[in-house]
């Protein structure tokens, strides 16, 4: 396993990606604010509007804002047109640059309203006009008050930048997101140590500034802001240099079996010579739009979602059906290319320990509508309010003993010490094998199918080369090979891989 | 005598702040070259009175005329050069030196006040030529209002006004600065506008003392027949107080000697 300080040199990309899109976001806040903050003081009215905004922007949790600003670009486009960007650095900068506005607001707001009134009235007296007196007197004695402002904003911004990843902008999030799910503590801990290694350096030179500004120190203040303009051209120039060609964007949603998909899709397309690009960790709800608007170009998907989220069906027509409706809409309606199903599906089951479900005789859900009502069964916190679990309930007329709400990690150790006979499982998870799980067939179809499919953008929908390199994939990958990838990640022994080292071994399990 | 051309003309001025009227139409000439004292309890309007002069207070009704022009119609910039202005608060800018204080007028009307000129500025407020680049966080109270004023002159005003000038110093500093001001009114032939709400400062200081009761002017007198008794009950009120203080000091005075 890397440690952090192997991983630390790697991350020069990520680190320059999150200091361009922090300081934009920084200083696109203070273009907004500092204004509103002269106009705030000489209207009481816009001072309370602004200040209940930018307070209101700010009890909404980063993430959700961030979220919130796909939607919204996405109906933009109608106004400005599809080369609207909706995901990456706009949504980032537009979310990011909101959450600013507030400590930089309110600061340069109280540092005017904290003005001494003799020094106001005397710069009256002395017969400036409003812009020498702002020039003169309230900017300069306000400065090291609204330069507070900006350090705490700074810090907000770099530690909230890191949530960018989610929405597909590079930034020192994507080795925390990547190894959250993968449980690889050392890259969650690069991408921390990276973080706020640079919230602190950006606080401690814009302290300088500050008590620069504080003390009439020009020094101070052009040293502080030379070194930190610096740093923001080096950030530039870093990414600068990387090709401006648009390469093939490749995404997955936050978890193993998603990271190990998109580095084999990766390294296929890598093979044919086109240069690819990852979106790590984008949240569930985005990336079906995102490939719909070509934002990004490939993703894995499962029919079961699609047809519940985007179709809004709630009927089960078997397998085949589900998938022929799926691909039909996906060219009609969004102009997307279904390529294929890659072979597994990733559907919820029910799962019991293998002793256990052989001492009670107990194969399919069907067998289990007798024993449930001496059985507890264990699922994960939304599990109980799904559509699945309403369809098997009824379709079978289960009434179990005990119902009980575990986190995913802990559902497998419940069953393991007994504290659950049943658990609601993946089916493509690695601890079904490594646990010696049974998966209860479920013969009245209630549950849907969620085979996996490969999903190409519009922008590349008819590539022959990207389809030729593809095309393998498609009913390759059978549920054991992907369990084995997935255990591979998930596991925390010794034998513990990287998504790129399960994904060559997928390849090499799927014949590839 | 033959009244002189006024300077500045108060025309039926009423200023009102809401439901508040704080001057309730106030008319009167004041002559170039007068030092003239606006005396009145707080609340009386005489600051605000003064304020429309330099129209950081704009009247509700009627107008103030500077040199026969209405100043609502001059530039506010342009007319606060013109007049110097010191008041209580003082209001230097902590961030500039002192000589960037004095120099600030001139500065925002595009002239650059040479050493020397500064140096002269600070001599006429009896500072050391020094004190020009010290910060005004480094000075006392009192050396900080000799700025004030150094600052009010350095435009070379036809009109000084000031609003409590002398509040806040210490009654050494105070009786010192007064006359220091009196004198610079003599010697530069300023016409000087002061509102106090102490009467004895304003019988020493000036040469016509108005006095404000609720929004209107009471009395217009010299400060000799206001101690003759001229004025009316407000004045003579304001009046008696310094005088019952001397009476007191004199008796406890005599009062000694009679011990001894």
């Amino acid at each position: 396993m890397a440690t952090i300080w192997d991983i630390l040199p790697g991350l020069g990309d990520k680190l320059a990606a999150h200091v361009v899109l922090s300081a934009s976001a920084i200083g696109l806040a203070m273009l907004i604010a500092l204004p509103m903050a002269v106009w705030a003081s000489r209207s009481a009215v816009v001072s309370r509007v602004a200040l209940s905004l930018a307070s209101l922007v700010q009890t909404i949790p980063a993430l959700a804002l961030l979220a919130l600003f796909f939607p919204l670009l996405l109906s933009l486009r109608a106004v400005f047109g599809d080369g609207l960007p909706t995901l990456g650095f706009l949504p980032a900068l537009m979310a990011l640059t909101l959450y600013a506005l507030l400590p930089i607001l309110r600061n340069a707001v109280t540092a005017q309203a904290n003005l001494d009134e003799g020094v106001l009235e005397a710069a009256d007296g002395v017969g400036m006009t409003k812009w020498q007196k702002l020039v003169l007197v309230e900017a300069p004695l306000s400065a090291p008050f609204i330069m507070a402002g900006i350090r705490t904003a700074s810090v907000w911004t770099i530690g909230a930048a890191t949530l960018a990843t989610t929405i597909g902008q590079p930034s020192l999030g994507d080795p925390i997101f990547a190894g959250l799910q993968t449980q690889n503590w050392a890259l969650v801990l690069a991408g921390c140590f990276a973080s706020a290694g640079l919230a602190l350096a950006a606080d401690n030179l814009l302290w300088v500034i500050e008590v620069g500004l504080a003390k009439r120190s020009r020094a101070m203040t052009f040293g502080g802001m030379a070194v930190v303009a610096a740093g923001i051209l080096a950030a530039l120039w870093a990414q600068g240099t990387g090709s401006e060609e648009r390469r093939i964007i490749i995404a997955s949603k936050p978890f193993s079996e998603q990271y190990i998909l998109a580095q084999l899709i990766g390294a296929r397309l890598e093979a044919a010579g086109y240069a690819v690009e990852y979106r790590d960790g984008l949240g569930s709800a985005v990336v079906h739009s995102a490939v719909a608007s070509s934002s990004i170009d490939i993703a894995v998907d499962y029919t079961g979602t699609i047809w519940t989220n985007y179709l809004k069906r709630t009927d089960n027509p078997g397998r085949e059906a589900m998938y022929q409706t799926i691909r039909d809409w996906e060219a009609r309606e969004n102009g997307v290319k279904v390529l294929g199903r890659l072979g597994f599906e990733n559907a919820y089951a029910f799962a019991m320990r293998g002793d256990r479900a052989r001492a009670l005789g107990i194969t399919s859900l069907g067998d289990l509508v007798g024993k449930a009502p001496q059985l507890t069964v264990g699922g994960d916190p939304e599990f109980f309010e799904r559509p699945e679990w309403i369809a098997v309930r009824d379709a079978y007329g289960l009434r179990f003993g005990k119902s009980r709400n575990f986190a995913p990690t802990f559902m497998y150790n419940a069953l393991q010490s007994g504290e659950a006979d049943v658990i609601s499982a993946y089916t493509s998870d690695g601890r079904i094998a490594a646990d010696k799980l049974v998966v209860l067939a479920d013969p009245e179809g209630a549950l849907p199918s969620y085979d996996a499919i490969l999903m190409l953008s519009p922008r590349i929908a008819a590539d022959k080369g990207v389809i030729a390199a593809l095309q393998p994939l498609i009913g390759a990958i059978s549920v054991e090979a992907m369990r084995e990838a997935n255990l591979a990640v998930d596991r925390e022994d010794a034998k513990k891989q990287t998504p790129m080292q399960a994904a060559e071994g997928l390849a090499k399990a799927a014949g590839l | 005598m033959e009244t002189p051309a006024p300077l500045l003309r108060f025309d039926g001025v009423i200023c009102r702040f809401g439901e508040v009227t704080a001057v309730g139409g106030v008319s009167c000439d004041i002559a170039a070259g007068s030092f003239v004292a606006l005396v009145g309890a707080s609340g009386s309007g005489k600051s605000t009175l003064l304020k429309t002069v330099n129209t950081l207070v704009h009247p509700s009704e009627g107008r103030v005329l500077f040199g026969g022009e209405d100043v609502s119609t001059l530039e506010p910039a342009r007319l606060r050069r013109r007049v110097g202005y010191v008041f209580q608060g003082i209001g230097l800018f902590p961030h500039f030196s002192v000589a960037e204080n004095i120099a600030i007028g001139p500065r925002l009307a595009g002239e650059k006040l040479p050493p020397e000129r500064i140096a002269e500025l600070l001599a006429l407020v009896e500072l050391d030529p020094a004190f020009a680049k010290r910060m005004p966080d480094a000075l006392s109270g009192g050396q900080r209002q000799r700025v004030g004023v150094a600052r009010a002159l350095a435009g070379g005003p036809e009109l000084l006004i000031m609003d409590e000038p002398f509040g806040a110093l210490d009654p050494v500093t105070r009786d010192a600065l007064g006359r220091k001001v009196r004198e610079l009114h003599e010697r530069l032939g300023l016409t000087t506008v002061m509102v106090t709400h102490d009467m004895a400062e304003a019988l020493l200081l000036a040469d016509r003392v108005l006095v404000m009761d609720k929004g209107a002017l009471v009395a217009d007198e010299t400060p000799r027949a206001l101690l003759a008794g001229a004025g009316g009950t407000v004045a003579q009120r304001l009046v008696s107080v310094p005088r019952e203080q001397a009476e007191r000091l004199a008796a406890m005075e005599g009062s000694g000697e009679a011990q001894r």
